[in-house]
């Protein structure tokens, strides 16, 4: 069964030939046990260098699935992720960074050393890293807080961490599953201008999942729209936003447009994911 | 005055009170000398006792005992627990063992030890040993059980290898509950040593204490309780406050 294809725009005009930074083909996620589950797919998705790209979905539909997969952290079933031309099987390639919903700050280490964790491990000479964390610290908004441990910060300065642990990797392709899900609504605007700037400035290629409509159309340049599961792409949507932009978009009347096409696009895949889109369905 | 402050002399007062009371009935009459001695004359017979040199192999003998019954269960009980995480299905089959290990009493099988081991520190080694090792097997496992899976997926996206990952992410992440498996495994191994030397043992603290017992040297057997009481109590204090300051830091503000 082929996968529903949701191909790269972006930077790039949207359909405009340009090699994948980030390819799948054909990804099904099955999972085994008592009651088998299909999970996933079949998947077919391309990204393009410096891409924003967000994934919304019902609840349950696989889009956590979809981010282990194309992460490295969990093999598909079936087809082929490729990342700058190099396949993906459940081994996180470099250059793969990756965010999550959940607190993933290490309790016991400061915040400078929970940034330095990873780079620690990578033989970068140790200026280098004081020269990066310094960096990353500064950056996030951390500065007044590198000796604390992570119980003394708030949820959202955790997830900064966690963003600035990812980010001083220099990752060229960063996963994001839903990394303010957690956070008020506020907190998440800025947290959104926030993951813009490092966009910008870094130039990587952004995945986004988020149960957020108003997030996804604020922040990237593709939304990519999943079926209640097995989660496939039913559709995606070009925002045509500039990339130098901000949380003030969401005050454009084209923004409320995009909020509404997506929720269009999401609404009876929603009812089937709760169970009622018989009954409920226009 | 703080709030920690307070409880802290609030906790002290009714200690210092229940000995001050405990000294007042001993000395009024209304509690037997021969039933017990007041606590003032438990601390100097204490001193003399320590001063003579007359305990020193005792000590020796308990605590080194102590120290390798401690050290075997840890190890045992850590690498038994993290084996039984590892493999579900014989954790599934081991669970109600584990639920029920304390109701068995183990001190009836310790004449067949000195049997097998014969009048030495071994026996009470293995009572020390057998007594401690399922503490730290279930806060092994508690403690495994509590990672949150997002800290191994971390470790994942930053490229540690599994070796790398157990001991620069799972154990620290475990810590809080391993260290309660030490705090217990320490009790435990005490008290399966004192209580084995109590039973049959040529020597030891428990051994002493037994030996004055049965003589009605109430002096000698109420100074060696003081003792084991005071290390005791320093040992659990110390751990206690090695514990708070490990919690202290990941309390969520």
């Amino acid at each position: 069964m082929p996968g529903n294809a949701v191909n790269g725009g972006g930077s790039g005009a949207p359909g405009a030939p340009a090699a994948s930074h980030l390819r799948a083909r054909g990804v099904t996620r099955h999972y085994g046990g008592a009651l088998p589950v299909h999970a996933l797919g079949p998947i077919d998705l391309d990204l393009v260098r410096g891409e924003f790209f967000a994934v919304v979905g019902p609840s349950g539909c696989g889009k956590s699935t979809l981010l282990d997969v194309l992460a490295g952290l969990s093999p598909p079933s079936e087809g082929e992720v490729v990342f700058e031309g190099a396949p993906v099987r459940g081994e996180v390639p470099d250059g793969i960074g990756a965010v999550f919903q959940e607190d993933a700050s290490f309790p016991w280490l400061t915040v400078r050393d929970n940034i330095a964790f990873g780079l620690r491990r990578t033989g970068v000479d140790a200026a280098e890293i004081r020269r990066r964390v310094d960096y990353a610290v500064g950056f996030m908004g951390l500065k007044d807080f590198s000796a604390a441990y992570p119980a003394q910060l708030s949820g959202g300065m955790r997830q900064r961490v966690c963003i600035a642990r990812t980010l001083v990797l220099q990752p060229r392709f960063i996963l994001l599953d839903e990394p303010f899900g957690a956070l008020d609504q506020q907190t998440r605007l800025l947290m959104g201008d926030e993951l813009l700037r490092l966009w910008r400035e870094t130039g990587a290629t952004i995945l986004l999942i988020t149960h957020a409509l108003d997030e996804a159309a604020m922040l990237s340049d593709r939304v990519g729209v999943m079926s209640a599961r097995p989660g496939r792409f039913i559709d995606s949507l070009t925002t045509g936003w500039p990339r130098e932009r901000d949380s003030r978009i969401v005050a454009e009347p084209a923004f409320g447009a995009v909020t509404a096409r997506l929720w269009s696009l999401l609404r009876v895949e929603s009812l089937k994911a709760i169970g009622t889109a018989g009954a409920a369905a226009p | 005055m703080s709030r920690t402050a307070a409880v802290a002399w609030t906790r002290a007062a009714v200690i210092v009170g229940a000995v001050v009371l405990v000294e007042l009935l001993c000395h009024s009459g209304v509690i037997d000398p021969l039933t017990l001695i007041p606590p003032s004359e438990m601390a100097l017979a204490l001193a003399d006792l320590v001063a003579s040199g007359r305990i020193a192999d005792d000590i020796v003998q308990t605590f080194s005992t102590v120290a390798t019954a401690f050290a075997l269960s840890v190890a045992a009980g850590f690498l038994a627990g993290a084996l039984l995480h590892a493999l579900p299905r014989v954790r599934r089959a081991v669970d109600p063992l584990l639920a029920s290990y304390y109701a068995i009493p183990f001190f009836v099988f310790y004449p067949l030890l000195i049997a097998l081991f014969g009048l030495n520190t071994i026996p009470l080694v293995v009572i020390g040993f057998v007594f401690a090792t399922a503490a730290m097997v279930i806060s092994t496992l508690n403690g495994l059980d509590r990672v949150p899976p997002v800290l191994v997926k971390a470790a994942r996206m930053l490229h540690l290898s599994p070796a790398r990952t157990i001991l620069l992410v799972t154990l620290p992440a475990a810590a809080p509950y391993l260290f309660t498996g030490l705090k217990l495994a320490l009790a435990y191994s005490f008290i399966g040593v004192i209580a084995g030397e109590f039973i049959l043992s040529g020597g030891g603290l428990g051994f002493s204490i037994a030996f004055a017992y049965t003589n009605f040297d109430n002096r000698t057997m109420y100074a060696l309780m003081l003792f084991v009481l005071a290390v005791a109590t320093v040992m659990n204090m110390g751990l206690h406050v090695w514990e708070q300051r490990l919690l202290r830091r990941r309390a969520r503000a």
